[in-house]
């Protein structure tokens, strides 16, 4: 559905961030893109939305295709109106609308408004504590709900693509559970393209069903999720666990070597 | 005491009458505030302008009803080009490089007209007769009554527009959170430029309006100095608070004028609303309705 063949991003015509990332994205699935801060990840699904050209980036090599349709290079808006949605990092609800506005910004590219109160419905089905917040500033409600909201803003356009910009940031562990669990059913009912970004690799790993990794620009380790639980690096540097499957005590890995400060 | 009375409702009612074409002018800068965050300190130059495309359509032998038309296209158009060629290529910048940029924006627009058509002050009558109504003890020119009939129905218009239609509700959007406004399939820069649109329409009929009531000249650029307590009183991005700040505005002036001009020889009706301003500054800085920025704890 959604494919990334050997891109190459640049910030700033010197800068560069991406260095030959391919991959391929399917319908009514969860597909998860791991790594550290300042892996790329965000900057992959800017390159996918279209909104690099915001922040000075641009695609300097390789393509971008949604349904064998090339969209890198078009404009962010354009972008959305052939499917694709994007949910960012740290939720970014109009905080000064209501839920129910947010909702309609999000549907701003439905041509009529009865798509746009079907639209509402379903994300009031999927997420009923957001019908009860509906008249309220989305400044104001709470940070899980800020996320659902964000998940549901970005459902108004009827995407065939969803990109999720690290949903767990900053939630309690329950409340990812249950937002994780939500994302798992649109992909399945909705048959929606989902692409996850997350630093949190055990979640990630336990709702999706095909995974990369990516380390400094370029992806290092790709697979379905079983092989990528079972790859010894995986578990040792993204979900702590060592060879026998415990936990990881902290003890093993700090090894701080005291040494004089006020020599140096 | 019934003497008393009557002058200070007198006073109270051309205040509010007055403030509320204030609020006119003051509804232009607040919609291209709300929309792009962009302080306009052009504003007085464009309520001149409109009133110099009014009186230039007239004296090209134009009705009436055609040279209004007239400066509000212009107006629209004015506004299109300027939002294209000066305000976009500042999108992203630093504000003070978009407040600088409407300053000297405001310099040029007010040297145009003197350049162009001489700087003799030209009259605009509007066929509205001038026999004024009488409230009591107040007297409220024609002119006035418009003002306040055109002033009112824009608060109704725009308000319904920001808070019932999807369009008002997508530039809301765009003043958030431009980038995500932008994901959200809304074309951040047609917003731009309808916001600014909007804001020439409000202009060309507060031009009109304060142009026929006090004459077509460079001097009516001032008028955009009165914008400034208005929006401080009422919120920078609040169109109700437009409304209520300028009729505060107007009252204050109004009133200072009755009772303090008397002892100190005249003046107090400028300087009277930015003592307002600044106190407002000092106890409360978005305003009556200005938007708060929001800080979850």
């Amino acid at each position: 559905m959604l494919s990334i063949n050997n891109i190459e991003v640049v910030y700033d015509s010197v800068i560069l961030v991406l260095r030959g990332v391919s991959l391929e994205v399917k319908p009514g699935a969860i597909t998860t893109l791991l790594g550290a801060n300042g892996a790329g990840k965000t900057t992959t699904l800017k390159a996918v939305s279209g909104l690099l050209r915001t922040e000075r980036g641009e695609v300097t090599k390789g393509t971008i295709t949604l349904e064998s349709q090339r969209i890198d290079g078009m404009r962010a808006f354009d972008v959305t109106k052939l499917g694709i949605a994007q949910v960012f990092e740290g939720r970014r609800v109009f905080e000064h609308l209501t839920t129910q506005e947010n909702l309609i910004a999000g549907g701003h590219i439905q041509r009529h408004q009865r798509k746009i109160r079907e639209g509402i419905d379903r994300v009031y089905a999927y997420f009923p504590q957001l019908a009860q917040r509906r008249d309220q500033l989305s400044g104001y409600l709470s940070g899980g709900e800020q996320q659902m909201l964000a998940i549901g803003r970005a459902l108004m356009s009827q995407p065939k693509v969803i990109l999720l910009d690290e949903p767990s940031l900053g939630l309690a562990p329950m409340l990812v559970e249950e937002i994780f669990a939500i994302v798992g059913r649109l992909a399945q009912q909705e048959k929606l393209a989902v692409l996850l970004v997350e630093q949190n690799a055990t979640m990630a790993l336990a709702v999706a069903h095909h995974g990369y990794v990516m380390e400094s620009g370029r992806i290092v380790l790709e697979g379905n999720v079983e092989a990528l639980r079972a790859n010894s690096d995986i578990r040792e540097f993204y979900l702590g666990l060592n060879e026998i499957g415990s936990r990881k005590s902290y003890r093993d890995v700090k090894h701080y070597k005291r040494r004089k400060r006020w020599l140096s | 005491m019934w003497d008393e009375a009557e002058f200070a409702f007198a006073l109270l009612v051309s205040g509010l009458a007055i403030g509320l074409m204030y609020s006119l002018i003051a509804l232009g800068f607040v919609l291209i505030y709300k929309a792009t965050d962009a302080i306009n300190f052009a504003q007085g130059e464009f309520v001149m302008l409109a009133g110099f495309m009014a009186t230039t359509a007239l004296a090209a032998q134009m009705p009436i009803w055609a040279a209004i038309a007239a400066a509000i296209l212009g107006m629209i158009a004015l506004s299109f080009v300027l939002e294209r060629t000066v305000l976009r290529p500042l999108l992203g910048r630093p504000v003070v490089a978009v407040i600088m940029a409407t300053i000297g924006l405001a310099a040029i627009l007010r040297g145009l007209p003197p350049i162009t058509i001489g700087a003799q002050t030209k009259a605009l009558p509007l066929p509205i007769g001038d026999e004024p109504i009488t409230l009591w003890s107040a007297v409220i020119p024609p002119v006035q009554v418009v003002g306040v009939i055109v002033s009112v129905g824009f608060l109704a218009v725009f308000t319904w527009f920001f808070l019932k239609s999807r369009m008002g509700i997508a530039m809301r959007a765009v003043a958030d959170n431009q980038q995500v406004a932008m994901a959200m399939g809304i074309n951040v820069e047609r917003y731009f430029a309808i916001a600014w649109a909007m804001a020439g329409v409000v202009s060309a009929l507060g031009g009109i309006i304060w142009g026929s009531m006090l004459g077509v000249d460079t001097q009516l650029s001032l008028i955009g100095l009165k914008v400034f307590p208005v929006v401080i009183l009422g919120g920078l991005d609040s169109i109700v608070g437009a409304v209520i700040g300028g009729l505060i505005v107007g009252v204050v002036e109004s009133i200072a004028a009755g009772y303090l001009d008397p002892y100190v020889g005249g003046g107090t009706k400028d300087f009277a609303p930015y003592v307002l301003m600044i106190l407002m500054l000092m106890f409360k800085p978005y305003g009556l309705f200005g938007t708060h920025r929001i800080e979850r704890v």
